[in-house]
């Protein structure tokens, strides 16, 4: 690991302040990314300020009848807030499915959200990567590919985001609230959050220099009842998903009045379903009624030379998210 | 491991500790000299082990100062490890792991991968069990570090140790120490009703854990030997009280007697 300074602010504007003063800059949350990156000397920062411990730990009731979920709360107490569990199962279920509960417990949300590509270019230096090395060309492009990107890839980058709790945050429609350094702050909608690699890959989201996630909001309850995450991995427990679905379904009889619906690992970023939301709306909770969803879900899908099994597997996988959601009672 | 010259050769003398040493591990003549070609002094002296005496492993309760010029961006911290406590200067590179196995004595914390993907190395930090390897020592400032040392009171063994040597969960034993750390965290969080990714539903406390449900929450310690039965079996045994019989027994007297073939 390459050296870098270390800096403990006891607060907010104290890390903003450090975070604006150079570019090799990063805040450290619960590290169980960074570090391994700092390790496999793909990050290489100067600075790090350390973020994990300021005050945004705190799950609160927001006034419109929301959640909020501090930045610096772990992962495994956000799952299992009552709050979160009673009223958001999904997100529960979507977090609990990732990683283990040792990186759970370090794993801060607002470094969950940020976290990077398991893209295998990404980790290996001596092969090229946009996302690394902005110019070196994308290693996945013609190479090993088979857990890449099926849509909204560009020929710079084919990488996927990996965050479990990301495609639940995204079917949820949830926003993140950020703040800044002269002190005001900037609320954005969770399909903003994270961007398509375009022809600068090296960039996940669009948040920018001197800015700090304070906490992420979840609107009102809408899917307490039925809900599903269904990762589907190599294992069956701590690995990355090769797709999954989050579903949240409000129904009314058999009728679904509502539905909350994303993807993972099959783009740069969750991918939310809201053409398959609004076809579902009023539509009966049926087998077929689903697969139609499903094909919907994919019709756009554009497979790289290695990866066009993941049409056939989301589709399933988005299927039995909904069956299985359904079937709750 | 690095063969000295010396015991590169078959021919060299051995003192007469190594003698004793190699006839106690019932190793002769010509076996005495493969196993010498094979063998550095060095790793001679590990199989010795049992021949020292246990104040060979007091801890020394201070860590010897490293030349301030052998470290970049020095960090003043006091590390509160089993309820005692180091000041240490570190470099800001430096993880939890490294500070406790190299500068500090505590050699129970394995590195496995030193990536966050065994588990070996894992730790309770205030009370949550954590990886020691993705931990840098500058954040633990005012957290009480629990490691597998810590966890024994006196000379009794945690429940959690002992009943991995009652349902022998391990082989080899170098991931033992972050299973019995990460169980020890496991029954804690069973006790507070938390939920995992096999509950059924997520909505409901779950505090009696089925045999899936320690599975899955055992699942970021490694076992390479392939001990999981038995450490699943370990766990349930503390976990709800009730003593489980270990699926293997000694064979008694009359099974070895029978088992022998006949004169």
């Amino acid at each position: 690991m390459r050296p870098f300074q270390f800096h403990s602010p006891s607060n907010a504007a104290e890390a903003l302040q450090k975070h604006t003063k150079d570019q090799k800059t990063h805040y450290l949350g619960g590290g169980t990314n960074l570090i391994d990156l700092m390790k496999e000397d793909v990050e290489r920062p100067d600075h790090l300020v350390e973020v994990a411990d300021l005050p945004f730990k705190e799950i609160s009731k927001t006034a419109n009848g929301g959640l909020m979920l501090g930045a610096t709360l772990n992962n495994t107490d956000t799952a299992n807030h009552t709050d979160v569990r009673k009223n958001y199962p999904l997100l529960t279920m979507a977090m609990l499915s990732a990683a283990t509960e040792q990186i759970r417990n370090m794993a801060t949300n607002g470094g969950n959200i940020l976290q990077r590509t398991r893209c295998p270019y990404y980790f290996e230096t001596s092969m090229p990567c946009n996302k690394r090395e902005p110019g070196s060309g994308c290693g996945a492009l013609n190479g090993a590919n088979g857990k890449s990107a099926i849509f909204g890839w560009s020929e710079s980058c084919v990488a996927t985001h990996p965050s479990d709790m990301c495609v639940a945050l995204a079917a949820l429609n949830a926003k993140v609230h950020v703040e800044k350094e002269d002190g005001s702050s900037r609320v954005i909608p969770f399909s903003e959050f994270h961007r398509l690699p375009g022809d600068q890959p090296e960039k996940d989201t669009t948040l920018e220099i001197g800015e700090l996630i304070t906490g992420i909001e979840l609107p009102e309850s809408q899917f307490p009842d039925h809900y599903y995450y269904y990762k589907v991995r190599e294992r069956s427990s701590y690995a990355f998903a090769l797709v999954s679905a989050a579903v949240g379904l409000k129904l009314s009889g058999n009728t679904i009045t509502k539905a909350g619906l994303a993807i993972g690992k099959v783009a740069h970023k969750p991918w939310k379903l809201e053409k398959v939301e609004k076809f579902l709306a009023g539509k009966e909770a049926t087998l077929e009624n689903f697969e139609a969803a499903a094909d919907l879900a994919f019709e756009d899908a554009q497979p790289l030379s290695k990866n066009a099994y993941k049409i056939e597997l989301g589709k399933k996988t988005l299927v039995q998210a909904l069956v299985r959601a359904a079937a709750r009672s | 491991m690095k063969p000295s010259n010396q015991s590169a050769s078959s021919d060299r003398k051995l003192g007469k500790d190594e003698e004793q040493l190699l006839d106690d591990l019932g190793i002769f003549g010509q076996s005495r000299r493969t196993f010498l070609n094979q063998m550095s002094a060095a790793g001679i002296s590990l199989m010795a082990v049992p021949y020292f005496t246990s104040d060979m492993f007091a801890q020394a309760s201070k860590a010897p100062d490293l030349d301030p010029e052998s470290l970049l961006n020095a960090l003043e911290v006091n590390l509160k490890i089993n309820g005692k406590t180091y000041p240490l200067q570190v470099d800001s590179r430096m993880t939890l792991l490294d500070a406790l196995r190299e500068r500090l004595n505590l050699t129970g914390s394995k590195k496995g991968c030193d990536h966050g993907q065994c588990g070996a190395c894992t730790v309770l930090i205030d009370g949550k069990r954590k990886l020691s390897c993705l931990t840098l020592s500058a954040t633990c400032k005012d957290k009480e570090v629990t490691t597998v040392e810590g966890l024994t009171q006196g000379t009794d063994l945690h429940p959690v140790q002992a009943a991995f040597l009652k349902h022998d969960g391990f082989q080899c034993g170098y991931c033992t120490p972050g299973q019995i750390c990460s169980a020890v965290s496991l029954l804690d969080e069973a006790k507070r009703g938390e939920v995992s990714y096999v509950t059924k539903n997520v909505k409901d406390e779950v505090t009696q854990l089925s045999d899936e449900e320690i599975r899955e929450r055992m699942s970021g310690n490694i076992c390479r030997c392939g001990a999981y039965n038995n450490i699943v079996q370990a766990i349930q045994e503390v976990h709800s009280g009730k003593a489980e019989m270990p699926r293997w027994e000694f064979a008694t007297e009359e099974q070895l007697e029978a088992s022998r073939p006949a004169e």
